[in-house]
């Protein structure tokens, strides 16, 4: 596949699962885009054994009368190329070296990632997909979607989401790898077989974190408590909860996530412009026969609400159907991943409006 | 015929003068029943705008497509003449800058509908001479320090208004009813005295044409 950077690069392999069931005339499909650190498994319930496994990253979202209703949509969802859930990315197998990539993997972009899921969904045999839905790094994709295989979507929920990182976006995740590759155990992003950067993964995470809280999330939740004590400990131990908190988001994380990959998926974040160089972009959409559904949350300073707005900006000059709303919600970034009854109203009714 | 009975009256009269098939912006759409209805009856491709997020979320999750926000704002971004009509019902009196958002509707609509309680009728000059305080009614029930209608407008300022910013009243229908009601009758006769509401079809430019009487 040849990928933006200028490489060809192959093979890839995409994981990816499936619920619900695919009509005969293959037009119900909706396709799910994960966000930066998410995987394939969406929610527990597959539709074929009818035994709920494990919960998935939207479990209150996805599945039988729920906002995406898996017992009247075939519901897709992959991991990103470049990732590590199961997808080829930097720790991958070489089959050239037979080592894993490392930094040998080519640098990808939210349209490589995207190129990968159309041969997916070309391999399903489906020809137009009824949406394609994703928050904050999974909403960029969906726009990309749109913008680079048109003729395939109908509509497009984009959540909690940017046409563009800002300044201080890049910055935070120019901070995250830094902590990642000032970790020697990074030596150069080969470490595979040996002992991984955990402690600068760790605290990427964290850093990661507190961008997807907000101030009013962390005061409610930790306030200035202290963690298992009644004093200061007048050393550099935990004695906020809030500093627990982030060690435990951290430690946890690195059990499941490849440095590398941190550091490839959010340049891919980065790099990603969906106005392109011009400021114009999006002008192959105009004329486009694609419903947008665009939401933003109230506390979210990652990608607030002003972006998504811009979005919207954008889509109306291009003559496109947009639909808004900003829900009020105090939980920052992560809210699209929070049970909220007025999203998932808002997705199946946009969703049955939408003609297949 | 049912959902046009449920309908303010206003808004059937609004209703009956946009053609099948047309493209319509709804400024306030509160629920959405006009779009709803215009969808359902005649097939309109319509888009509203709404500053509440319950109001607005429960139009998405009816199927419409609707924008959040303050609709002084969200209309700068269209395209020139990219709705057939525009529809501001009874949301004048409320507008900061009337004439800068009339210009920027009749610039991205080739038809604009307003509708607005009009300030002249009897019972409110009656109030004003006898009692000299600002006038109260059904229509504008709030007193002058919490009013959220901070325009006065009668049927005349409206017209001369239009004049001014060079354009043209194509329909005009007088009416009088509650503000919630859904039952009401035209004025013909002294509108400028008698009717609680008036409702115009105007156009950036153009010469008048028949007056016709919406069929309810």
């Amino acid at each position: 596949m040849p990928l933006e950077c200028g490489v060809r690069f192959g093979p890839i392999t995409l994981t990816y699962e499936t619920y619900g069931k695919l009509e005969p005339q293959k037009d119900n499909a909706i396709l799910i885009l994960h966000a930066f650190s998410g995987d394939s498994h969406v929610a527990s319930y597959d539709g074929e054994d009818e035994e709920a496994g494990e919960p998935g990253w939207w479990e209150f979202m996805v599945g039988p009368g729920k906002g995406i209703d898996t017992s009247k949509y075939f519901v897709i969802c992959a991991n990103v190329l470049g990732g590590c859930m199961g997808s080829t990315g930097p720790s991958s197998e070489n089959p050239l070296t037979k080592k894993s990539y490392g930094l040998d993997f080519p640098v990808v972009t939210i349209g490589d990632m995207v190129q990968a899921q159309k041969a997916l969904i070309d391999h399903l045999g489906i020809s137009k997909l009824v949406s394609v839905v994703g928050g904050s790094m999974g909403g960029m994709q969906a726009l990309q979607w749109c913008a680079s295989y048109p003729q395939m979507v109908s509509s497009a929920i984009p959540l909690a989401t940017t046409m563009r990182h800002s300044a201080l976006a890049i910055a935070f995740n120019e901070v995250a790898r830094q902590a990642i590759m000032a970790d020697p155990k990074w030596n150069k992003g080969n470490y595979y077989g040996e002992q991984c950067p955990e402690l600068g993964l760790a605290v990427a995470r964290m850093i990661g974190h507190i961008t997807y809280l907000s101030d009013e999330a962390m005061r409610q939740k930790f306030g200035r408590r202290l963690q298992d004590r009644s004093d200061f400990s007048f050393n550099f131990d935990v004695d906020f909860q809030v500093e627990s908190y982030l060690r435990y988001q951290g430690e946890k994380f690195v059990r499941r996530f490849d440095a590398n990959s941190f550091l490839y998926i959010t340049k891919a974040a980065d790099y990603f412009d969906f106005l392109g160089e011009d400021g114009q972009g999006a002008g192959s959409l105009s004329g486009a026969d694609i419903r947008f559904l665009v939401v933003s949350f109230s506390s979210d300073w990652l990608y607030p609400t002003y972006q998504s707005r811009e979005l919207v900006r954008l889509l109306k000059k291009n003559g496109l159907d947009v639909s808004f709303c900003e829900i009020q919600a105090d939980c920052g970034h992560d809210a699209f991943l929070i049970a909220n009854d007025r999203l998932s109203s808002l997705i199946s009714g946009f969703l049955s409006g939408v003609g297949r | 015929m049912n959902q046009i009975h449920a309908m303010r009256f206003d808004l059937q009269v609004i209703s009956s003068w946009i053609k099948s098939g047309s493209r319509v912006l709804d400024l306030g759409c509160g629920k959405g029943d006009l779009l709803l209805h215009l969808q359902k009856m005649k097939e309109v491709k319509g888009v509203g705008i709404e500053l509440d997020e319950e109001k607005a979320a429960y139009c998405i999750g009816q199927g419409l497509s609707v924008l959040q926000g303050d609709f002084t704002d969200e209309v700068g971004d269209y395209p020139e003449n990219h709705f057939d009509y525009i529809v501001l019902s009874q949301t004048l009196q409320q507008v900061y800058e009337p004439e800068k958002l009339i210009l920027s509707l009749l610039s991205i609509g080739r038809k604009v509908i307003v509708s607005f309680p009009n300030f002249s009728h009897w019972w409110v000059r009656l109030q004003l001479l006898l009692t000299g305080v600002a006038p109260k009614n059904e229509q504008l029930p709030y007193e002058w320090y919490n009013s959220p209608n901070i325009r006065v407008i009668t049927l005349k300022d409206f017209r001369k208004f239009i004049r001014k910013i060079d354009g043209t009243i194509q329909d005009e229908v007088a009416i009088n009813t509650h503000h919630h009601q859904t039952q009401g009758h035209i004025v013909r006769y002294f509108p400028d005295w008698r009717a609680t509401y008036g409702i115009f079809l105007i156009t950036g430019g153009g010469t008048r044409t028949n007056r016709y009487e919406p069929q309810l």
